[in-house]
């Protein structure tokens, strides 16, 4: 007799702490989801105040001079990013057809290991790298040193991503395409490549969402520049770096200035990263995989 | 007149060449190549360009807490303090909560609600540092991290480790910008853990009469242990590196002084906070120095966890869940 109610208790003691831990995991979300709620509330809240077209067509105006906007940094950002795409997307996608077709090659096994550690490694390490093989000899910043920052950074994002589209292809299309008789790279270049291509795409996205936001490289190599420039060779402002500025300076306009620019950089960051996740999403669901 | 045959491996090499077939393999395997030996290359760069201050300073770098640009002497001991505790405080924090937001993922959120609610997640990893910075110093510091710091100093200020006076910037608040800005990497990484582990555990330990919990915590977590591991020191190399947020608002502080709520420097934050500074090559020398610690800490750790996260995934094969 006691020993059933001593087991009862026993029981209900279990579903109890089954329950109080069941509800502390979804608290442990909910407390993920706040502070994205917060920043993005907060950003679109002061960033709001600031925005006006002018902000995207003008340069920057001095401390206390009303007006001025960041077309420097948005123009700069851009031709960094655009230098990473050129350097990181054609080696990546071509090192990625080797990682998809030989993984268990001792080539292939170092690809995929070398960029997933790589990919642990911290921008800012790259910042010193590119600081270090163009800045230094060089003895002058430059948009260049900064693309090839962001190009390493970017490298195992789109590699692994192409990797893995590559495996989802179908082996049927490839066996098909080598019994007409193609040979191996028109089977890649004609078939794998354009079957793949969306997630490729997407893998771009993700790595330019990526590096667009990366502020600590930019400090030992594009640098800032409070002019208009599109000079590979010279000083570059970029968005991040700009935001970084500003916040750090003690003058109240320019912290407004920092959250108008947090906001132009949110919306682009996050906005490619949606689409790009929409998008590879859509094209599963066609494809028939979940 | 008589035409002598062609022997057959010459046959199938200018078969190959004309198909273009070996120039698309050496094109792979230089490509491959070539991300190779930039990683390479980064640690063999910094190795090389502080060859002044590893031979002035040697292994006392790592353990003088005098950094005097001045007086040219450079030992990097408070910011190694403050990477360590800033990373292992928030992987204190992060690791219980991202594993919780993985088994909310993984194992109890309704169906419809697990893609959507794991992407939201996923979001905080995609804003960008610079922006958790400047959120964190004018928003997240006044209104949260100092009540909590004071509240903390005021209960625990006897230790060391919570020691006044309360400033705002502070190691403490590194660590709590950096709990958010790691934990989507650990949430994502071990819902990919647990979603790896074979159904039939689940259902064994079900028809043994587990409760869920009891599932969870006696069944999936051991099993899941390695991966867990792995993802966990994952978010510490995250953590170790993460510059910008952390650098506005540690307070960039020399001393070394043990309370969390002290402001101080992390290895990342020096680099990024002093460089500009750095006008002799001594100095400049001490900073890439840092950086090059700093590579080799993440290298070390990323490869072991890389490691741990592989030998999961080769142990359970993702298509025994269905």
């Amino acid at each position: 007799m006691k020993s059933l109610t001593n087991s009862r208790r026993h029981f209900r003691r279990r579903k109890l702490t089954n329950a109080v831990m069941l509800v502390l995991c979804a608290l442990a979300t909910l407390a993920a989801i706040l502070p994205l709620v917060w920043i993005l509330a907060y950003v679109a809240q002061e960033g709001g105040r600031f925005l006006s077209v002018e902000f995207f067509t003008q340069l920057p105006t001095p401390v206390g001079v009303p007006g001025g906007g960041v077309l420097n940094a948005i123009v700069g950002s851009a031709m960094v990013v655009a230098i990473a795409i050129v350097i990181a997307v054609p080696i990546s996608i071509v090192a990625a057809i080797y990682a998809a077709e030989h993984p268990n090659t001792p080539l292939g096994i170092a690809l995929r290991f070398g960029t997933d550690v790589l990919s642990g490694i911290p921008s800012i390490v790259m910042g010193i790298f590119a600081y270090t093989i163009i800045v230094l000899p060089q003895k002058h910043f430059s948009a260049l040193s900064g693309g090839i920052a962001l190009a390493i950074i970017m490298t195992p994002i789109v590699l692994r991503s192409t990797e893995e589209m590559l495996k989802l292809v179908p082996r049927s299309l490839r066996e098909g395409s080598l019994a007409l008789g193609a040979s191996e790279w028109k089977t890649m270049w004609q078939v794998l490549l354009p079957a793949a291509l969306n997630g490729i795409v997407t893998g771009m996205m993700l790595g330019i969402a990526r590096v667009a936001g990366e502020a600590a490289p930019m400090i030992f190599t594009a640098f800032g520049n409070p002019f208009l420039s599109a000079d590979l060779d010279q000083p570059i402002a970029t968005l991040p770096h700009t935001i970084y500025v500003y916040a750090i300076s003690p003058y109240k306009d320019w912290h407004a200035k920092a959250w108008t620019t947090a906001l132009v950089l949110i919306v682009l960051v996050l906005g490619l990263n949606i689409i790009a996740r929409a998008f590879t999403a859509w094209q599963l669901k066609k494809m028939g995989w979940r | 007149m008589k035409q002598t045959p062609q022997p057959l491996w010459l046959k199938t090499f200018t078969r190959q060449i004309q198909h273009g077939d070996v120039i698309f393999r050496a094109l792979t395997i230089l490509a491959s190549l070539i991300i190779l030996a930039t990683f390479v290359a980064i640690g063999f760069e910094l190795w090389q360009n502080t060859t002044l201050a590893r031979e002035k300073f040697g292994l006392s770098f790592l353990t003088s807490d005098e950094w005097d640009p001045v007086q040219q002497q450079f030992g990097a001991l408070p910011t190694i303090y403050g990477t360590l505790q800033t990373s292992l405080f928030a992987l204190l924090l992060a690791l219980p909560l991202g594993l919780g937001i993985a088994i909310f993922l993984a194992e109890l959120a309704p169906t419809w609600l697990r893609a959507p609610l794991g992407y939201v997640v996923e979001l905080l990893a995609a804003v960008p540092s610079v922006v958790y910075g400047l959120w964190g110093l004018y928003v997240y510091l006044p209104n949260f991290v100092k009540p909590t710091a004071q509240f903390l100093n005021g209960t625990f200020g006897f230790l060391p480790l919570f020691e006044g006076p309360v400033y705002g910037p502070s190691r403490f608040a590194a660590s709590l910008i950096l709990t958010i800005m790691i934990l989507p990497t650990i949430s994502a990484l071990c819902r990919d853990v647990l979603l790896a582990i074979p159904n039939t555990q689940r259902e064994a330990a079900l028809a043994l009469g587990a409760t869920k919990w009891e599932m969870i915590s006696q069944v999936l977590i051991p099993y899941g242990l390695s991966g867990i591991l792995g993802t966990a020191i994952l978010g510490l190399g995250r953590a170790l590196g993460e510059t910008i947020a952390v650098t506005m608002v540690i307070g960039n502080n020399r001393d070394l002084s043990p309370s969390i709520l002290h402001p101080g420097y992390t290895m990342a934050s020096i680099i990024a906070n002093e460089f500009a500074e750095a006008t002799e090559e001594i100095y400049l020398q001490a900073l890439i120095e840092v950086g090059l610690v700093l590579f080799f800490i993440t290298l070390a750790l990323n490869v072991l966890a890389r490691l741990l996260v592989w030998s999961v995934a080769r142990r359970t094969p993702s298509e025994l869940r269905a």
